[in-house]
């Protein structure tokens, strides 16, 4: 199937522009030999190539040659579309053209940086090209239809970085929802101690925000609630909210926490959640002094009145005339409407229980830096004294690094933060308790502003540093309960085996153990180990592939708190850019029905996930709804008499991409 | 042990001019899931065979049975199609669509005598860049045993005789 060059019958004038994105194209694929190939296509006017086509001045090029040649029909052949080929519609709409006039060829992703062969890798080039050539001729001249965005966002998740883009979006006079699943905001950020480089206090740099979440007119805060799904599309989605019960009504409790007091149980009793399970917490509890909101809450699992039905309701006794204990509280649901949707649904802690070598939950003395962060916090379960579960303090404590990162066995990737938080309880403990302090590191990784500062710091206080991954901890006999750590010092070439009181696991971080149904729910993707997947890892690192869905903090991976902070300030500025214009723009890729074709089958109605599709009774006919199709073309693909198209995707486009593919010489 | 240099003074010289089968494979990729996870190959320079080029679709739900006939007809020895996960569908259950149709389609093809390693459907998510890698490998490792694609001498399409032309006018 030889093509000859010839002049196309429809005034077609094709201009071919090959990229060599540096050497990143053209060290592979022989982009001269593509553009020779290219200007013997039938219907190509010019074909050229050019370092960097997405430069200015490669399209400028463009743009001169639709002007002085009369193109009409633009092909680049560069990178993925999902990089640029916005940018070149946009090219194309600038000279003047149509900018659904253009086919984007992927020649890098999907061609040079994939193969090594340079003779295979020109020909596949030539192919696709060719294919992109004879599918351009087929292209019609679309319209952008606009819709209107709903100013409202809803923010998921009420830890440092559901708050901050919280307030950020609040600030600009927009309503936000934010919607916690725990009875106070605050997340993890709440339970440390201290923050790394700067010690400075977390609970002061971080109530000041809660407090203001709550206090915002432009926020409503829902705790002890969860998103249970999510419809409609960019500008326009609906939320389901679940409410669960408290017990206590929100709006009638003053925060005067008499009823804790007043609680049948005279003693704390529950393993309390906040303090990691070392310290105890009543059925009727605030999780920690400065919860926003201050309204206390209701565990039902160890209510007596929940439990028997037959407790004296101390609790209700003292409340009195405020009423707010309600015990016969239901769940509820609500749907609300927003534009945006901001997820910051934050980590998971490794279960060190997965390291059994280590031996956690095995030797009381073995904690987590979580449970540690919480001794040393003077709100915390020992008034901010570090002691071992018999009271003792400790003299020598071994910090172990890495636990559940960078590790065959569990999770490869490094967790960021270990490194320095491990180096922060060591400077803690030390200052708490003038123990002799050991880390164990693989490598020490401290990239960050005053981070590699803070290192030599904590090393300067005489915190001892062993290179070497922990490979056991097991009592050290006869030597009154303490553990023998032993490790193989790299550095010094020797197996080390160091005697300590304490150990101290720096555990990595995961993602949510829901982050699956998560972003089932939210119709986004997520990376290998888990975490949320953003659209571009450097140029859209916010946005998901789902538009109008952003992303901050650690759902998207491990980070610290200025890069969580900075991660949300992006997100909440994405959506306000989304919501300011005032409309969305929606690529023109729906389907329509050709009614002289179509013979009222019906086949196609019901595999419209978005019921867009009807049936017209008096023309018997199928009619689609062009503001509801979201353009993925399944009733194109089932139509029996081909008369449902879509845009962007016609039957005979993809047929002459096949052909194109395939019609080599 | 055996004589050999009798055997390999006999064997037939090596057909020089007669370049390597290489198996030609058109793949659809729908643009949420793996079509993405090939650009993340790409961008994590993972190499594989250079015999597949991928036309990118919205949805797996939008691959006509036709789409795989026309490439099978212009000379593909392979068709991949690739979709998001179950239950993971941008637009909720296109890719189910396309499960449906590709099971029919295999009988289809089974028919007219293409071997079944020639069509393959796989559920690989954005993240998967590798997955793209090895489906690719071994789909273009299969085809090079299999050789190029020969339908049925009795099926293979050729244009309709009168009286079938007649045929299926009465059927529609």
């Amino acid at each position: 199937m030889a093509e000859s060059k010839d002049i196309d019958r429809n005034g077609v004038q094709i201009g071919v522009y090959v990229c060599h994105c540096g050497t990143n194209i053209a060290g592979t694929v022989d982009v001269k030999a593509l553009t020779e190939y290219a200007a013997t296509l039938p219907g190509v006017t010019m074909a050229r190539n050019y370092k960097y086509v997405c430069s200015t001045p490669g399209q400028e090029l463009i743009k001169r040659d639709i002007h002085e040649l009369g193109l009409n029909r633009i092909v680049v052949a560069a990178c993925s579309p999902c990089l640029h080929e916005k940018t070149f519609r946009n090219v194309v709409a600038e000279a003047g053209l149509n900018p659904y006039y253009f086919q984007m060829v992927n020649i890098r992703e999907h061609d040079s940086w994939v193969h090594t062969d340079k003779r295979a890798a020109t020909e596949k080039g030539k192919d696709l090209i060719r294919a992109a050539v004879r599918r351009v001729r087929l292209h019609k001249p679309l319209e952008r239809k606009r819709v209107s965005i709903n100013p409202a966002v809803l923010i998921v998740g009420g830890g440092i970085a559901g708050i901050h883009a919280a307030l950020t979006m609040a600030n600009a006079g927009k309503h936000v929802y934010l919607v916690e699943r725990d009875a106070t905001i605050g997340g993890h950020m709440a339970m440390f101690d201290k923050t790394f480089p700067t010690l400075d206090c977390a609970a002061c740099i971080l109530t000041p925000k809660m407090t203001a979440v709550k206090s915002h007119h432009n926020i409503t805060l829902w705790t002890l609630s969860e998103v249970t799904q999510v419809d409609g599309y960019v500008g326009n989605y609906q939320v389901t909210i679940k409410h669960k019960p408290r017990y206590v009504i929100e709006d009638a409790c003053v925060g005067c926490m008499e009823c804790i007091d007043a609680c049948v149980y005279k003693q704390a009793k529950v393993p309390d959640e906040f303090n990691m399970y070392l310290g105890k917490r009543k059925p009727i509890y605030i999780p920690f002094p400065q919860a926003v909101p201050q309204v206390v809450v209701i565990d039902r699992e160890s209510c007596i009145e929940f439990k028997s039905g037959k407790c004296k309701k101390t609790c209700v006794e003292v409340c009195a005339d405020r009423k707010a204990i309600d015990f016969k509280q239901q769940e509820t649901t609500e749907t609300i409407e927003v534009g945006t949707i901001i997820l910051a649904t934050g980590f998971f802690t490794f279960d060190a229980k997965r390291v059994p070598y280590y031996g956690y939950g095995i030797y009381p003395n073995v904690y987590t830096g979580l449970e540690v962060e919480r001794l040393i916090n003077a709100a915390g379960p020992t008034n901010g004294e570090v002691i071992l579960r018999d009271g003792r303090k400790p003299q020598r404590v071994a910090i172990v690094h890495c636990v559940g990162s960078r590790d065959e066995n569990t999770n490869r990737y490094c967790s960021r933060v270990c490194c320095m938080y491990s180096l922060k309880l060591a400077h803690l403990i030390k200052e708490k308790t003038e123990a002799e302090v050991f880390n164990f590191y693989i490598d020490m990784r401290t990239p960050g502003k005053g981070f590699e500062e803070f290192y030599n710091r904590v090393a300067d206080e005489g915190t001892h540093f062993v290179r070497g991954r922990v490979a056991d901890i097991y009592p050290n006999p006869g030597d009154g309960g303490r553990l023998l750590v032993c490790a193989e010092d790299t550095l010094m070439s020797t197996v080390r085996k160091i005697p300590v009181d304490m150990v101290v696991l720096s555990t990595g971080l995961e993602p949510q153990a829901d982050a699956q149904d998560v972003r089932r729910r939210f119709h986004i993707t997520c990376s290998t180990e888990g975490f949320f997947l953003e659209r571009h890892p450097k140029l859209a690192p916010v946005n998901t592939f789902t538009d109008g869905v952003f992303l901050a903090g650690c759902c998207q991976g491990p980070k610290d708190i200025p890069d969580t902070v900075a991660q949300a300030g992006a997100a909440a500025a994405e959506a306000l850019a989304l919501i300011d214009i005032g409309y969305i723009e929606q690529e023109p890729n729906t389907a329509h029905v050709l009614e002289e074709v179509c013979s009222g089958c019906k086949t196609c109605i019901p595999l419209c996930p978005y019921q867009a599709i009807s049936f017209a009774e008096n023309k018997k006919k199928a009619e689609i709804n062009e503001v509801l199709c979201k353009g993925c073309g399944t009733c194109v693909a089932s139509c029996p008499s081909g008369s449902v198209q879509q845009n962007l995707f016609e039957d005979e486009q993809i047929f002459a991409e096949i052909e194109g593919l395939l019609a080599y010489a | 042990m055996p004589d050999v240099s009798s055997n390999l003074s006999q064997a037939v010289p090596l057909e020089a001019e007669q370049p390597a089968f290489e198996p030609r494979v058109v793949a659809f990729f729908c643009t949420w899931c793996t079509y993405m996870a090939a650009d993340l190959a790409g961008t994590s320079r993972m190499k594989y065979a250079p015999n597949v080029r991928v036309i990118r679709v919205m949805c797996s739900g939008r691959i006509d049975p036709q789409f795989v006939l026309a490439a099978f007809a212009n000379g593909a020895d392979g068709v991949l199609i690739g979709g998001c996960h179950p239950g993971d569908c941008h637009y909720q259950e296109g890719n189910y669509n396309c499960l449906r149709r590709v099971r029919l389609l295999k009988r289809v093809l089974e028919e007219l005598g293409i071997e079944e390693d020639r069509f393959r459907l796989e559920w690989i998510s954005a993240a998967e860049g590798d997955r793209v890698r090895v489906v690719i490998n071994d789909m273009v490792e299969k085809l090079r045993a299999l050789g190029p694609l020969q339908m049925k001498k009795e099926v293979a399409l050729r244009p309709l005789s009168p009286e079938e032309h007649a045929l299926q006018e009465v059927a529609v």
